[in-house]
């Protein structure tokens, strides 16, 4: 389990370049982020190595910001490696939101940040299916 | 029920009536005889001072505009030479020439008097303690309201309008009871209380002045519940004589028009025809004890209609509705009226959004496109882009059902959309015609 920050941005140009600069500013280090956009409007995903204190900072800069549980999932660096945890995901059934990749790796796995419908039962699953996720302190060391 | 001034405000009608005739006759003899430009009109439609007979030979008057001030401007209205004027207000003239009004030493009594009259209907009286936040100036709101409460004898807190943390700051540490500003502003400084970790049960705030720009029912729910407070519409123009022209009763169905001293009529904004009672039309307003600077028939642009049933608070002053919109405010987009007000209400009406929007018309070849901005608060953010795009959707389909018209809606950062500390500005028309 992760949290992860995300922000409000119109589609406008800076705004991107802002948020960053209001992050780096407070010492704070993105170790992922992802980007969903739409004509008018962008939603910025980030794993940062401080969560609660991003979100006091970019609250105070007046940012639409607000808090998700993700999960970190390893998933072996090798050809096929995140297919087979996706097929497994889907034969129970779980939703996924969304995902995107982690900036760094986890004992030579690589890290995916999946958001899913019901975050309890994708750790059940990931535990049934011996699915590797990462625990929170652990990720923002990375 | 508490009055003002019991004997003027529960006048019986047929007495208000008398009084409103031998005012009006005064009034149009002393402009026809002071006033070049009201000569120049009257003469031009054949009418003498005498032929005023009637509360009815009113509709004989030619209209007052604001084009007429301009044109005469700065003192040509003015019925009393410099000497006897005390005081000069004026409009922020963002459309052309400011229009400025004046005042004699009793039209600021009588002022006073109406706006003590006003704070007394919304509950204040010589205990409360008043924050002033209508800003103080050449803008009728601060010293209108300002002389008002302390003819009520109330403690006045002249903070004008900005800097709005020591707004709050002062609200705490003296006790402040009522508020008076503009609805917007209202809300502004509801907001800010919030960031700052202030509740409104930590104050000792009762009830609120509000006007200066029109407001809808939602829009006061949401003042009250925020500030937890009683919210009063206060109506009046700098024309006329400024704050205080009619004030809502605590029964809050419609505001009183104070009779003694104007006389209101609802005409149609196209023909200039009057409109029968309970018609929806433009109020027309004739001021009949103002000395410096009378107005016949002045148009006020503002939309509402009139009632002169007797209101369950005993106050015989007719009423006028809570005002529509000004139609100034009004932009016609593909022949559809938009007030700014109708997209505030239905904003109001979705869970969660907050009334911060502003409204942006453009044309594209021969098409108006009306944009309604709003920001996107914590409360209605999601992480996911479906969840926003139905919000968007949603708030697309109750504007369009309510406005007629089809609407783009996009969704902006919060605080994008200007403040305002005064009266704020809702529409940016980017047409040019």
């Amino acid at each position: 389990m992760a949290k992860q920050i995300s922000v409000f941005l119109e589609n406008k140009a800076g705004r991107l370049a802002h948020v960053t600069r209001v992050l780096g500013e407070a010492g704070i280090n993105i170790r992922a982020l992802s980007i969903a956009d739409t004509s008018d409007f962008g939603i910025l995903r980030l794993i940062v190595n401080d969560p609660e204190k991003a979100y006091r900072i970019l609250k105070e800069a007046d940012f639409t910001v607000s808090e998700t549980e993700v999960i970190a999932v390893q998933v072996p660096d090798s050809p096929g490696g995140l297919a087979t945890v996706l097929e497994q995901m889907s034969e129970a059934n779980l939703n996924i939101e969304y995902l995107y990749a982690f900036l760094g790796t986890a004992e030579n796995d690589a890290l995916v940040i999946f958001k899913v419908e019901d975050i309890e039962k994708a750790r059940q699953t990931f535990n049934e299916k011996g699915i590797r996720f990462i625990d929170e302190q652990q990720l923002y060391k990375l | 029920m508490t009055y003002w001034d019991r004997e003027k405000e529960c006048m019986p009608r047929e007495e208000l009536e008398k009084l409103q005739l031998r005012r009006l006759k005064e009034t149009v003899y002393r402009v026809y005889a002071f006033v070049p430009a009201y000569k120049e009109k009257m003469d031009q439609v054949g009418i003498k001072p005498y032929d005023i007979n009637s509360l009815d030979d009113l509709q004989k008057l030619p209209f007052t505009t604001k084009q007429d001030l301009r044109d005469n401007y700065p003192f040509g209205m003015f019925a009393l030479p410099m000497s006897e004027v005390v005081r000069v207000h004026s409009s922020s003239g963002t459309t052309g020439k400011p229009t400025v009004v004046g005042y004699s030493r009793r039209d600021i009594d009588i002022w006073a008097e109406l706006m003590a009259r006003a704070l007394t209907s919304a509950g204040a009286n010589r205990h409360s303690i008043i924050q002033n936040s209508y800003g103080y100036g050449l803008f009728t709101g601060g010293l209108g309201v300002h002389y008002g409460a302390e003819k009520l004898g109330a403690s006045v807190i002249p903070t004008s309008g900005g800097n709005t943390k020591r707004q709050i700051m002062l609200m705490q540490d003296f006790g402040t009871t009522v508020l008076t500003c503009t609805p917007s502003y209202a809300l502004y400084l509801a907001e800010v209380m919030e960031e700052m970790g202030i509740s409104p049960a930590e104050l000792k705030l009762q009830c609120g002045v509000f006007g200066a720009e029109p407001w809808s029912e939602n829009m006061r729910r949401e003042i009250e519940n925020k500030l937890r407070i009683d919210a009063y519409d206060i109506y009046g123009l700098s024309e006329i004589i400024g704050p205080g022209v009619a004030i809502e009763c605590p029964v809050k169905q419609g505001l009183h028009i104070a009779e003694d001293h104007f006389i209101a009529e609802i005409i149609d904004p196209e023909t200039g025809e009057t409109l029968p009672e309970g018609s929806m039309g433009e109020l027309v307003i004739t001021t009949i004890t103002k000395e410096a600077l009378p107005m016949i028939r002045y148009r006020t642009r503002d939309l509402t209609k009139l009632d002169r049933s007797v209101c369950e608070c005993g106050r015989t002053h007719v009423r006028m509705q809570k005002v529509l919109g000004r139609s100034d405010d009004m932009v016609i987009i593909r022949g559809v009226n938009v007030f700014p007000s109708m997209v505030e209400s239905v904003l109001l009406d979705i869970p969660g959004v907050e009334p911060h929007y502003l409204l942006v018309v453009d044309r594209k070849g021969n098409l108006d496109i009306l944009e309604v901005r709003v920001e996107v608060s914590e409360k209605i953010f999601s992480d996911e882009v479906r969840k926003l795009e139905e919000l968007g959707a949603t708030i697309t389909k109750e504007l369009e059902s309510a406005l007629g018209i089809s609407v783009k809606v996009r969704l902006v950062e919060p605080k994008s959309i200007e403040r305002s500390e005064g009266k704020s500005k809702r529409v940016i028309d980017r047409r040019k015609i």
